[in-house]
């Protein structure tokens, strides 16, 4: 194929400290081709990205745009080589109109009206062209994830970029809005544009790509054609291992609903409802998965249930005992002595402190306890010998409590947090997103312990947006959408196509709804 | 940003020494550019903070002032927030103290001191709840709440001593002397009746509380639960409601500890050394409470170090406004700001060249 | 019509003490638009009361005042600017030490030059921006409600007051009607939109920050040359925190902060009228009690008024580029 390259790297290298981030990376992007970029999290693909669009600048190695050689000393040099890239998390300004947004940096006049008029002209004939459709005039925070997206990629392409850069566009979206872009990438591409497309989901690589580059560990693995592959050829690369997928999981949930919600609605922290009318049973003895696009009223269900935010309408209960209703709610702290355990879904954000120490961090949450602390001052050698067993019991590196957390790894980070809340043996475990950030070989542990706190008789709720975690983990997938449940799927008759659907909105009437 | 990559004694010690010496290089700068000799103005403040035994009084009681600000910013920054509202809790305080001892000083001079300062403490923090509650509840920033209290305080305190509290027949906007025995016993006092002799001074029994307040705040804070809550309120709003703190609780009762101490300065100026009640007897000392919480990394031990240095400087510029009339006090003030703008806002600047200086030493223990 | 005159009065001391507030008021909503939060305006008034004060009163001309003013304001600003952009310093504790700061140099340098124990010396008319009267405000003074309204209210100011009616509609057009004005807004919701744009932050922020030196190199000039006659220690007295209040309560809008700063100069303007005044029922204020007036006032407004509102979303966050 003397195809010309769009793009090509030759030993491309970046560190940042003691880490490689990229090592001498080989890239080769053919133009009017789709290629994709897969490696796992931490493997260094936005690493690449960002060099090739001007972000971050390489320590070694060279970038060639359409065979020329290039240096970007910041993105105003990409664009201008006709690179444009659409990143993970928007580059927009709220309060911003699509329009400003998209002009922002290349509004061609001083007189901002002027330059508003102009932009339009060319806009409306772009968004023919590309068959968009976007509300131009609309303040950005009023718009929904998917149609930012587009005004993202509406941006990049006003720009003049040829070769679009994506970066993992499909993880705030729902299945068939990933397909709705995957058509617009293949009329880009039939325009054509060139497409480099970042990711970790495997099905979309096959989908939708003409070539593949996997990178793992910062070093390129292999370089192919996608037409020449499969997913598990793949994930083996990505990894370097064989993956054994299955879990094991014995025993049917019996007893009692462990955890109740009946008719919960609640509202978030800018007022407007994110939960309506949830209602469902999770019984001792299973793990009920939480399915749905990020955003979709997950973070308040789990602060409902683990009592940081009120309800405006029904009921949570909790070993029987009514803990939250309109007009009371049961503190963190009484819900834990109750038998409840919380794996928060940001762990940065909410789980821990980043600034203590390991030691520090580990009675947070139970710094009431009698064993942590004693009238009011805590026991300092018991937390001590404490930790040295959660650091025992999970294997968490290096071996020192007395380290900042902040300083060990996201999976080490996640170790901890986990001792942490199994300690208490609770009998309901709360976990969001318990996976996230954390390397691979940390995953499959963390699975196997829900799975035996599950096989135990103990009641499991977790949230994730990995719906392949949550079809190896859980008993029974429930959907949420725009702060409803959609369905409760049995996970034996659940598969990504309906899921998807469901994340949707849409109620197949093949799948029950309801409690199972 | 994870920090931490220096070594304890760089981070605390070293670090600090280097924000001074850039704040006093700067003022050096000034002092040459006034015409005087930077050199022996540096020898006299020094000479003057500990050249005799009576400036070495002097210089212990102005410390005494700051260890309480220091402390009370100190407290607050743990929780998250910025008390710049010291000056008007201390004058409240001060009001506090001063009613006590005239409510019961005659009749009862020894429980009166004791209700003194536990009056001091309580209008201190009561003058803190408002701007804490409005932080707390309504979010109004409590910088300015806090400094709006402050003119508030003055204009209140300059009220209540032309009015109810002035001195019978005077002018002057102070109170009437305090009863008789109703007062701190100077520590020169004090340590004659262990066979001590000391100068006589304005350092006082209230230098004893300061230190016994600083010991306290450092067991609230690293020993007790509660002082662990109010460190990760400070840290970490989100993780502080995750383990099941109410965080505006928690602001409004740091924030009126934070009062309390600032309260409590009165006791050293008025209790222990007037012996009455003036008006802005504060003199600018709350705000040095920000440069001491700074300097001294927000850890009692370095509050305690950087007061007594703060005192030296106080005593040692008025020394110095007396042998060179050009400069006057209000260059200790400027020295201050200077202090406060590297310790404080500049920390970072001389970190990153220290970092690299240790990255280029090999660690001798393994991680 | 006793009432009437009182108005008139009162209105043009509402004028002429806002003129400061607005000014400042304006320099922090440029900077906080940016995403600089700027508490040390109150450091930047005084340097600048002090400099248009002393060099008024060394060369005789308000208008080298004027220079100094904005030299040393800019200065501080930049000071401000560098700490907090590239050295990504905590903004506030940096205000506040500018603040100290200059409380200290101010009167330092006064006594070492003035010898008058912090103080600058008193001006004379030429050496201040005086009163300006407008034509026809003579012909005009007696017609009734027109006069009033004309010669004592809208004729009699000093230049600067006049230049700050002015400096309002100018703000409001750089912000919403130019390219800068966008960026401008844009770096201090979103600094990483800008980044990726390809235009830098910093140099946005270091641009936002000149403003605002600038602008309060106005209102400190005016507070030693045109309102007083000289600089006094403090003078500034808690109006770079009062023009913070009025921002927020003017929700970093330029014509909403107007009216705000009009407010407290109203407040500050009736409590100069208030003292000595026997209300029925209570008597006499105490006088202490009217000054408390505006700081009570502005407690109030922030309790009162505010609640959840939106500050530009990255105000007060040092800019890195994550990794």
């Amino acid at each position: 194929m003397s195809q010309k390259l769009a793009i090509e790297t030759r030993e491309l290298s970046k560190r940042f400290g003691e880490v490689k981030a990229n090592d001498t990376i080989d890239l080769q992007v053919h133009k009017g081709t789709i290629h994709g970029i897969v490696g796992e999290n931490g493997a260094g693909k936005s690493t690449l990205l960002k060099m090739l669009f001007g972000f971050y600048q390489p320590d070694n190695g060279d970038i060639l745009i359409n065979g020329k050689f290039v240096r970007f000393a910041n993105p105003a040099g990409a664009m201008a080589s006709g690179v444009g890239m659409v990143h993970q998390h928007f580059m927009l300004v709220e309060p911003f109109t699509v329009l400003e947004n998209i002009i922002l940096g290349a509004e061609g006049s001083r007189n901002l009206a002027e330059a508003k008029r102009k932009a339009r002209i060319v806009l409306l004939e772009l968004e023919e062209k590309f068959g968009f459709d976007l509300p131009l005039d609309t303040p950005v925070e009023n718009l929904p994830v998917g149609v930012r997206q587009r005004a993202e990629i509406l941006k990049a392409l006003y720009k003049g970029a040829e070769i679009l850069i994506l970066d993992e566009p499909t993880a705030v979206l729902t299945p068939q809005e990933c397909v709705q872009l995957f058509e617009l990438i293949k009329l880009l591409k039939a325009q054509g544009k060139t497409i480099l497309f970042v990711t970790h989901k495997l099905n979309e690589i096959m989908a939708v790509t003409d070539d593949v580059t996997v990178i793992r560990a910062g070093r390129i693995v292999t370089r192919t054609e996608t037409k020449t592959t499969s997913s598990s050829k793949l994930a083996e690369l990505m990894v370097g291992a064989k993956i054994s997928r299955q879990v094991e999981r014995c025993g049917e949930a019996r007893g009692k609903a462990r955890l109740k919600l009946v008719d919960v609605s609640a509202a978030n922290d800018q007022g407007h409802v994110s939960l309506k009318k949830i209602s469902f049973d999770l019984i001792d003895g299973e793990v009920l998965g939480i399915a749905g696009v990020a955003g979709n009223g997950q973070t308040e269900l789990l602060e409902v249930v683990t009592g940081t935010r009120p309800v405006t309408e029904g009921f949570v209960e909790f070993s029987d005992k009514v803990v939250s209703t309109t007009d009371t709610i049961t503190d963190p702290i009484s819900l834990r002595r109750a038998g409840m355990g919380h794996v928060a879904e940001d762990r940065l954000k909410t789980g821990i402190v980043e600034n203590m120490s390991a030691k520090e961090n580990i009675i947070l949450g139970y710094q009431r306890e009698n064993d942590f602390n004693q009238h009011g001052i805590l026991r300092r050698s018991h937390i001590a010998k404490k930790a040295d067993e959660y650091f025992e019991n999970q294997d968490v590196r290096p071996r020192n409590p007395s380290l900042m957390i902040g300083a060990f790894s996201g999976g080490n980070q996640q170790k901890i947090v986990i001792a942490r809340e199994l300690a208490r043996t609770p009998q309901l475990m709360v976990i969001g997103q318990p996976t996230r950030g954390v390397d691979i070989g940390a995953v499959t542990k963390i699975h196997d312990q829900i799975i035996a706190l599950r096989n135990e008789g103990k009641a499991v709720l977790v949230v994730s947006a990995d719906l392949d975690e949550l079809l190896a983990i859980s008993d029974r997938i429930a959907v949420m959408c725009e702060g409803e449940i959609i369905g409760i799927v049995p996970v034996e008759v659940a598969d990504e196509q309906t899921l998807g659907l469901m994340m949707a909105g849409a109620k197949p009437a093949m799948i029950s709804v309801g409690e199972a | 940003m994870v920090p931490g990559k220096l070594p304890y004694w760089a981070e605390n010690i070293l670090l600090p020494i280097l924000n001074l010496m850039a704040a006093l290089l700067v003022s050096a700068l000034v002092i040459w550019g006034l015409g005087e000799d930077p050199f022996l103005a540096m020898a006299l403040i020094f000479e003057g903070a500990f050249g005799f035994e009576e400036a070495i009084s002097y210089t212990l009681y102005y410390a005494t002032n700051f260890i309480f600000t220091g402390l009370a910013v100190s407290l607050a920054f743990h929780a998250g927030h910025f008390n710049i509202g010291g000056e008007g809790q201390a004058m409240i305080g001060g009001l506090g103290l001063t009613l006590a001892v005239f409510m019961i000083g005659d009749t009862f001079p020894v429980l009166a001191v004791v209700c003194a300062i536990a009056g001091a403490a309580l209008f201190g923090a009561a003058w803190a709840y408002i701007p804490a509650y409005l932080q707390a509840k309504r979010g109004s920033h409590i910088v300015i709440t806090t400094i709006m209290f402050n003119f508030i305080a003055s204009a209140f305190l300059a009220y209540m001593l032309v009015g109810p509290l002035q001195r019978p027949g005077g002018q002057m906007p102070e109170s009437r002397d305090f009863p008789e025995g109703a007062v701190l016993t100077p520590l020169n006092e004090l340590m004659a009746a262990v066979g001590w002799s000391f100068e006589e001074g304005p350092m006082n029994v209230s230098l004893l509380i300061a230190l016994f307040c600083a010991w306290g705040v450092w067991f609230l804070l690293w020993r007790t639960r509660f002082g662990y809550e109010l460190r990760v309120t400070g840290q970490n709003k989100n993780a502080a409601e995750f383990a099941g703190i109410s965080v505006p609780r928690m602001t409004i009762i740091a924030l009126m500890l934070s009062g309390a101490l600032a309260g409590m300065m009165g006791l050293n100026e008025l209790l222990g050394e007037q012996h009455r009640l003036l008006g802005n007897f504060t003199l600018g000392y709350g705000f040095v409470g920000i440069a001491v919480a700074f300097m001294g990394r927000n850890h009692p031990v370095g509050i305690i170090l950087a007061a007594v240095l703060f005192g030296a400087l106080y005593q040692g510029g008025a020394e110095l406004a007396f042998e060179m009339p050009t400069i006057t006090r209000d260059l200790i003030v400027m020295i201050q700001g200077l202090v406060i703008l590297f310790a404080g806002a500049m920390e970072h600047m001389f970190r990153k060249p220290l970092t690299a200086l240790f990255m280029r030493f090999p660690k001798r223990e393994a991680v | 019509m006793e009432f009437f005159a009182d108005l008139v009065l009162l209105v043009d001391s509402t004028l002429r003490i806002a003129t400061p507030l607005i000014l400042t008021a304006l320099a922090g909503l440029v900077a906080e638009r940016a995403g600089i939060v700027d508490i040390g305006l109150e450091g930047k008034i005084l340097a600048s009361a002090f400099a248009a004060g002393a060099t008024a009163a060394v060369t005789g001309s308000p208008w080298l005042g004027l220079i100094a003013g904005i030299m040393s304001s800019l200065a501080l600003s930049m000071l401000h600017a560098y700490v907090s952009i590239s050295q990504r310093g905590n903004q506030i504790v940096s205000g506040m030490a500018i603040n100290i700061a200059v409380a200290g140099a101010a009167p330092t340098l006064a006594n070492f030059w003035f010898k008058k124990g912090g103080q600058t010396p008193l001006l004379n008319d030429e050496s201040r921006f005086s009163a300006l009267e407008l034509p026809f405000s003579d012909f005009l003074a007696d017609t009734p409600f027109v006069g009033p309204l004309y010669s004592d209210i809208i004729s009699g100011h000093n230049l600067i007051t006049y230049l700050t009616v002015l400096a309002v509609p100018a703000v409001a057009w750089m912000l919403y009607r130019t390219r800068f004005g966008l960026r401008l807004r844009a770096v201090g919701e979103n600094p990483s939109a800008v980044d990726t744009a390809g235009i830098s932050v910093s140099a946005l922020r270091y641009q936002a920050m000149i403003i605002a030196g600038i602008l309060c190199g106005f209102a400190g000039t005016v507070l030693s040359t045109g309102l007083g006659a000289g600089f006094i220690r403090d003078m500034s007295a808690g109006k770079g925190y009062l023009a913070l209040a009025a921002m927020i309560f003017g929700k970093w809008k330029p014509v909403p902060t107007l009216l705000a700063c009009l407010l407290f100069g109203f407040v500050d303007a009736l409590q100069g009228r208030l003292q000595g005044i026997e209300l029925p029922l209570i008597g006499e204020i105490p006088v202490q009690f009217t000054i408390m007036l505006p700081y009570i006032l502005t407690v109030i407004i922030l309790a009162g008024f505010v609640g959840r509102i939106q500050a530009p979303r990255a105000s007060g966050i040092p800019y890195e580029k994550d990794h």
